[in-house]
C-alpha cells in the first residue's frame, strides 16, 4: 500500500467567516457583462482565445474507444480550412479512456484531463476515489477533475470535504487537480463561495462549476461568484488559482461573454489556458462556423463542421 | 361617467415572429408604414440579419420534430390554422383597406387566403402518392423514390398581396414538413404579422415558421447567402440574379414564383410542394 500524506484540517479556514454574497448584486453585474460590444477584430481574437481554453469533452455511459479517438481527431484538426487556428487546451474522457486519448493524441501539445473519484457523483469510499484518481495518472492523464462530496458538504462536514480533496491532489502528483463543485447542487451562492474557498486552501489547482449531468451548470452569476473568489484567495495567499465553467456553455457569444468577465474580474494574468477553461463539447462548432462566419461573411450551417 | 369618446385608444404594436414568440427586432430599428393619404398606420419593425440569424436557428431546431410529425397531423393543424383565420376575417380586411385595399378585393383576398389553407391540408397525405414512384431496375432490387422535406425553407414573399401571397407561399412549404423563414411584403406587412397570430393559435410549433418584416434589399442577400439554409423562394424578377449567384454556394434550391397572380386558382398546384422537396431513392435488394 502506498503511503499517504495525512492532510492538516488545520489549514481549513473557518468558513463561517467567509463573506457573503450579494445575490442581487452578482446577478446584476453578471448581466452587465453581456452588454458590452465586441468589435470585429477584439472578436476573432476571443474566438481564437475560446477555442485555446477548451477542454473538449465526452463523458457518456456509452463512449467507446471509437468516439474518443474521434474526439481526439477533431481536438488535432479543428477546421483544416480555417488557417492559424489553435488547438484546444485538452480533452476530458473517463478514466478508462485515458490510455486510449493518450494513444490518439499521440506527440501533439494537447493535454488529457480525466475525471475521477466516482465522476459524477462522487458516491464512493474514499479509498476508491484515491485508487481511482491514481489509477488515471498512471495511465497519463495530465489533469484530474474530481468532484466533492456535496452530501458531506451539505451537511457541514467541512473537514471530511476538505481532506477528500487534500488526499486526493496527494494523489495526483504532478498532474494537475480540478475541484468540481456541482454548484446546481449546492443551493445557494453562498455555498458556492465557501466551497469555492474550501477547494483553493484545500489544494485545488482549479475550480470548476459543474459536472454538467446536473441542471443547472455553469452560469455567469455562480461563475463570478466563483472568480471573486479566486480573487480574493489570490491577494490572501498569493497563490494563482484557474477556472474551469463547465455545462450549458454552448454558444461562442455566450462564451465571449465568460471571457468578458474574466477580464473585468481576474484581469489579463488569468487569460490563458493555463488558467481558465471551458467545459464544453458542442462549443468548439459554434466558435469555429463564427469564424467562418467572420472570414467569409456568410452565415454558417453545421452541415459543413465535423461532429464532435 | 365615462363615455366611449373618452376611452384611451389601444393600438397595436407590429412585431415579429420568431420561435413562437413575438420579440421587437434585435437592431430596434422602425419604418414608419403610410396609408394612403400620407398618415402612418403603424411603427414596423425593420428586421436585421441577425433577427434572421435567430430564425434559422429557430427553423432548424423545430425541423427534426416538424418533419417527422405524420402527414395526416400537419393537414390537420393546416386546417386548424384555417379555421383561425375564418374566425378573424374581419380584422384581415380591415388590414388590406387600411394598406390600400378596396373593401371588395380584400374580402376576396381573404376568403381565397383561407380556401388556399384547406386546398394544402388536403395534400398533406397524398402529394406523396403521386410525386414517389416504384422504378424498373434491372437488378434484383425493389427501388423506389419517395420525397423528403429539403429542410428550412426562406421566403421572400411577394410585394402586391400582403395576406394571400404570404399564405400561397408558406402553405406548401410546411405541408411538405419543411421549416421556414419568411419576410413579409415590404408594402404591406400588417396582415403578416396579424398572421404569426393565427399561427400562434393554430399548434403550429414555435420555430416552424418564422416571419420578419423589414426591407427587401437589405435582406435578400442573407436569405440567398446563409449556409443552413436550404430552398429559396422569391417572387419578383430583380433580385434573381443576385439570388441564384448567392444561392449557388450551398446549393439551395431556388424556386422563382414571379408572374403569379395569387388569388386565381391556378396560383395553387401539389407542384408548389414538391418544389421544396428532396427525392430519396431506396435500393432494396430482394431474393432471386
Amino acid at each position: 500500500m502506498t503511503l499517504t500524506v495525512v492532510p492538516d484540517s488545520s489549514l481549513l479556514p473557518d468558513l463561517s467567516k467567509v463573506s457573503q454574497v450579494d445575490e442581487v448584486g452578482v446577478n446584476e453585474r453578471a448581466a452587465r457583462f453581456q452588454t458590452r460590444s465586441i468589435k470585429k477584430e477584439s472578436k476573432i481574437e476571443a474566438l481564437h482565445m475560446i477555442l485555446s481554453m477548451i477542454d473538449l469533452t465526452t463523458l457518456e455511459g456509452q463512449d467507446t474507444s471509437g468516439k474518443v479517438s474521434q474526439l481526439c481527431q477533431k481536438a488535432i484538426h479543428l477546421h483544416n480550412t480555417l488557417p492559424n487556428l489553435p488547438h484546444v487546451a485538452a480533452v476530458c474522457v473517463y478514466p478508462t479512456m485515458v490510455g486510449v486519448a493518450k494513444k490518439a493524441l499521440g506527440d501533439h501539445k494537447i493535454n488529457v484531463a480525466s475525471v475521477a473519484t466516482a465522476f459524477p457523483s462522487g458516491m464512493a469510499p474514499r479509498h476508491i476515489k484515491l485508487e481511482e484518481t491514481r489509477l488515471a495518472v498512471e495511465e497519463g492523464a495530465d489533469e484530474i477533475d474530481m468532484v466533492i462530496s456535496r452530501g458531506a458538504f451539505l451537511q457541514g462536514e467541512y473537514g471530511l470535504v476538505f481532506d477528500e480533496i487534500a488526499a486526493v491532489k496527494e494523489a495526483c502528483g504532478e498532474a494537475h487537480l480540478k475541484v468540481i463543485l456541482e454548484t446546481g447542487e449546492l443551493g445557494t451562492l453562498d455555498r458556492v463561495r465557501r466551497a469555492s474557498v474550501l477547494a483553493m486552501h484545500a489544494g485545488a489547482d482549479f475550480i470548476k462549476t459543474s459536472t454538467g449531468k446536473i441542471q443547472p451548470a455553469a452560469t455567469l452569476p455562480v461563475t463570478l461568484v466563483m472568480l471573486q473568489a479566486i480573487r480574493d484567495y489570490f491577494y490572501d495567499t498569493g497563490r494563482m488559482v484557474g477556472m474551469k465553467p463547465a455545462g450549458g456553455i454552448s454558444t461562442a457569444k455566450l462564451a465571449v461573454h465568460y471571457l468578458v468577465m474574466l477580464r473585468e474580474t481576474l484581469g489579463n494574468a488569468w487569460m490563458t489556458p493555463e488558467w481558465y477553461r471551458f467545459g464544453a463539447s458542442s462549443l468548439a462548432n459554434d466558435v469555429l462556423m463564427q469564424l467562418q462566419k467572420q472570414a467569409t461573411g456568410v452565415y454558417q450551417s453545421a452541415d459543413y463542421f465535423s461532429k464532435d | 361617467m365615462v363615455t366611449s369618446s373618452a376611452r384611451i385608444p389601444v393600438e397595436k404594436t407590429y412585431k415579429i415572429y420568431i420561435d413562437g414568440k413575438f420579440p421587437r427586432t434585435e437592431s430596434g430599428r422602425y419604418f414608419a408604414l403610410k396609408d394612403g393619404a400620407g398618415a402612418v398606420v403603424a411603427n414596423i419593425c425593420r428586421g436585421s440579419r441577425k433577427d434572421f440569424r435567430n430564425s434559422v436557428v429557430a427553423a432548424r431546431k423545430a425541423f427534426a420534430g416538424w418533419s417527422a410529425t405524420s402527414a395526416y397531423l400537419r393537414g390537420q393543424i393546416l386546417y386548424r390554422i384555417a379555421e383561425m383565420l375564418e374566425g378573424r376575417q374581419d380584422q384581415f380586411v380591415a388590414e388590406l383597406v387600411l394598406q390600400g385595399r378596396s373593401k371588395r378585393s380584400a374580402q376576396k383576398e381573404v376568403l381565397a387566403s383561407i380556401d388556399r389553407l384547406i386546398y394544402y391540408a388536403g395534400w398533406s397525405d397524398k402529394y406523396q402518392q403521386i410525386f414517389s414512384a416504384v422504378n424498373p431496375v434491372s437488378s434484383s432490387h425493389f427501388n423506389f423514390s419517395v420525397l423528403e422535406a429539403t429542410g428550412i425553407v426562406a421566403i421572400l414573399a411577394p410585394d402586391d398581396d400582403g395576406l394571400i401571397g404570404l399564405v400561397s407561399n408558406i402553405a406548401p412549404a410546411i405541408v411538405g414538413g419543411n421549416t421556414c423563414v419568411v419576410l413579409a411584403s415590404e408594402t404591406m406587412p400588417l396582415c403578416a404579422v396579424s398572421f404569426a397570430e393565427v399561427l400562434h393559435a393554430s399548434d403550429v410549433p414555435g420555430g416552424v415558421v418564422n416571419i420578419l418584416t423589414g426591407f427587401k434589399d437589405e435582406l435578400t442577400d442573407q436569405f440567398a447567402s446563409h449556409m443552413d439554409v436550404n430552398a429559396v423562394v422569391y417572387a419578383d424578377h430583380a433580385s434573381a440574379g443576385k439570388i441564384q449567384t448567392k444561392a449557388a454556394d450551398n446549393l439551395k434550391r431556388v424556386v422563382a414564383r414571379t408572374d403569379n397572380k395569387w388569388t386565381a386558382e391556378s396560383a395553387q398546384s401539389p407542384y408548389l410542394i414538391s418544389d421544396t422537396q428532396e427525392v430519396k431513392t431506396t435500393w432494396h435488394p430482394i431474393g432471386s
